[in-house]
């Protein structure tokens, strides 16, 4: 019993890069369960999706600058992520395409903008350092980067978090009693971007989201509240992270992979028996209405 | 009669530079119990967000000689997520905005208004229940218990009886004539004539301009109703449908 137990810490005992990345994973899960569960809520699954890809070109060029050096890569990142949000709200509110179909545009422009910069000057192993990440290298550096995020990010949902989800619940309501929700909606575009930076370090611009949107959709099936919804969302991220990078240690497997894979199983899970609306919560409800 | 709550003057509101209501001039005094009347797409929705001030004038004005923080408005339901995951208790509080805003703690007393609201509509104890579980008429409650907690002197209802059950209705309504002998100004849009004629004493017929305003019996004539339905054929044939809000 303790072997085995020793067996679940014993990696992340024994090497530091272990140790940093769980503590990335930490940092991230704090970070992006909250910021999931909004876009949730406010069906905006998708143009979290965008942005994280819209985030590429950014740290391409930055990337084409500096290298694979964290600061360029993150404020690339971080320009492009809200130049897309920004310009995609705008073709949004001028034109007759809805956002999400105006996101859609601008984020296969990106990818594919960000993939031809890096190919210019970098190798193919570039290219997938920066697609799908490498939270097995993450260095105190970039886990300070990652840690100064989350904790920026919680402090200002703490703030603007009563107006954000009222806005969810009824934007009307919100304006017709002189909420600036626009406002409020702004900030949190910030920092989604801010999020998908961060995720980016570890995940690639590919699978950022994965912490993001996954956790929330698994929290959706287990909570009636908001609050308690970015808790659950925030501990299955850390759980995906944990369990994934113990995954990947034992099985060699790609570690970014492993930890999205974790948290896609806790999604199909909740799916089939969550306490809320899934599968398996209805069934019962449904004979009651035949009887 | 009383002074003025809210006056309209050459009101002119557009989507897109495409007018939905045009040239409405007149005066709701302080007290009244008015409902609006019209065909689908004559701007009864759009009239009420252009009183409030989500949709700006593009010609005219509105004046409300309280302030617009007098008003409480009652959007259609089909604009709110009903599945929302949040306590009945933390929606019907909302309504206090105005007095807590963004930082503010929701204290005791709040919390008793939230009470009180809730029992006032026939929901008592359901404030620790999650919205979800609502049918569409105990969640019109809620949001009726949240326009209490508003305590505004000014409440615009948008069809706030459509998809209800008749009970639901029968009680809000019952809550409607409470707060008109409150002397509140109250503008709803209604669908159905005959609660219009033996509830609400004033009446205005909106097809885009201004048909009638007035005491319910001279306004909702059968000439007058055959005049509004003619009005949107006619739109209907020009084919160029505008907008309604809810859509």
């Amino acid at each position: 019993m303790i072997s085995q137990l020793y067996a679940l810490v014993a990696p992340f005992l024994d090497y530091g890069f272990m140790r940093r990345a769980l503590v990335a994973c930490l940092a991230l899960s704090i970070g992006s369960g909250p910021i999931g569960v909004l876009l949730l809520l406010r069906r905006m699954s998708l143009v979290g999706d965008a942005m994280s890809h819209a985030v590429l070109p950014g740290a391409a060029i930055g990337f084409l600058f500096s290298g694979l050096s964290l600061w360029g890569l993150t404020l690339g990142g971080f320009a492009a992520g809200l130049a897309v949000a920004g310009v995609a709200g705008l073709v949004a509110r001028h034109t007759m395409l809805k956002e999400d179909a105006s996101f859609a545009g601008f984020y296969l422009t990106s990818l594919a903008l960000g993939v031809l910069l890096v190919s210019m000057r970098g190798s193919n192993l570039d290219l997938l350092h920066i697609l799908f990440g490498t939270i097995l290298a993450v260095d105190d550096q970039a886990l300070l980067l990652v840690a100064s995020i989350a904790s920026l990010s919680t402090l200002v949902l703490a703030f603007i978090y009563r107006p954000l989800v009222l806005e969810c619940l009824d934007p009307g309501f919100l304006r017709a009693v002189g909420g600036r929700g626009q406002l409020y909606h702004l900030v949190f575009l910030v920092l989604v971007v801010l999020n998908l930076v961060a995720s980016f370090q570890a995940l690639g611009t590919l699978m950022a989201v994965g912490l993001m949107m996954l956790p929330a959709a698994t929290a959706r099936f287990w909570t009636i509240q908001v609050w308690s919804m970015c808790l659950t969302a925030s501990v299955t991220a850390f759980l995906s992270g944990f369990i994934g990078l113990l995954l990947s240690y034992r099985f060699g497997l790609p570690s970014g992979p492993a930890i999205v894979l974790t948290a896609a199983g806790f999604y199909v899970l909740s799916i089939i028996v969550g306490r809320h609306g899934s599968l398996t919560a209805r069934l019962p409800r449904r004979r009651n209405y035949r009887g | 009669m009383s002074e003025a709550a809210i006056t309209l003057d050459d009101l002119t509101l557009a989507y897109d530079r495409r007018p939905a209501v045009q040239h409405v001039s007149g005066v709701f005094p302080c007290g009244s119990l008015t409902a609006i009347v019209g065909p689908n797409g004559a701007g009864k929705s759009t009239l009420l967000k252009g009183i409030v001030g989500l949709i700006r004038p593009s010609r005219g004005r509105v004046t409300c000689a309280s302030g617009r923080a007098q008003i409480a408005y009652l959007p259609q339901q089909a604009e709110i997520d009903r599945s929302f995951p949040i306590m009945v208790g933390d929606a019907v509080a909302a309504g206090a905005w105005r007095r807590i805003g963004v930082m503010r703690a929701i204290g005791p007393d709040i919390r008793g208004q939230v009470q009180d609201a809730l029992s006032a509509v026939g929901l008592e104890g359901f404030a620790r229940r999650p919205v979800g579980s609502l049918s569409a008429g105990q969640f019109q409650r809620v949001l009726f218990a949240r326009l209490l907690l508003q305590d505004a002197s000014i409440i615009l209802l948008d069809e706030p009886f459509n998809a209800v059950d008749q009970r639901t209705t029968a009680d809000l309504l019952r809550l409607v004539r409470h707060w008109h002998g409150e002397q509140r100004t109250i503008i709803a849009v209604l669908h159905d004539y005959e609660q219009v004629r033996a509830h609400f004493p004033t009446t205005l017929l909106l097809a885009r301009r201004l048909l009638e305003w007035g005491p319910t019996a001279n306004v909702m004539t059968p000439a007058n109703l055959h005049r509004m339905r003619g009005m949107s054929e006619d739109w209907e044939e020009a084919g160029f449908c505008l907008p309604e809000a809810h859509r």
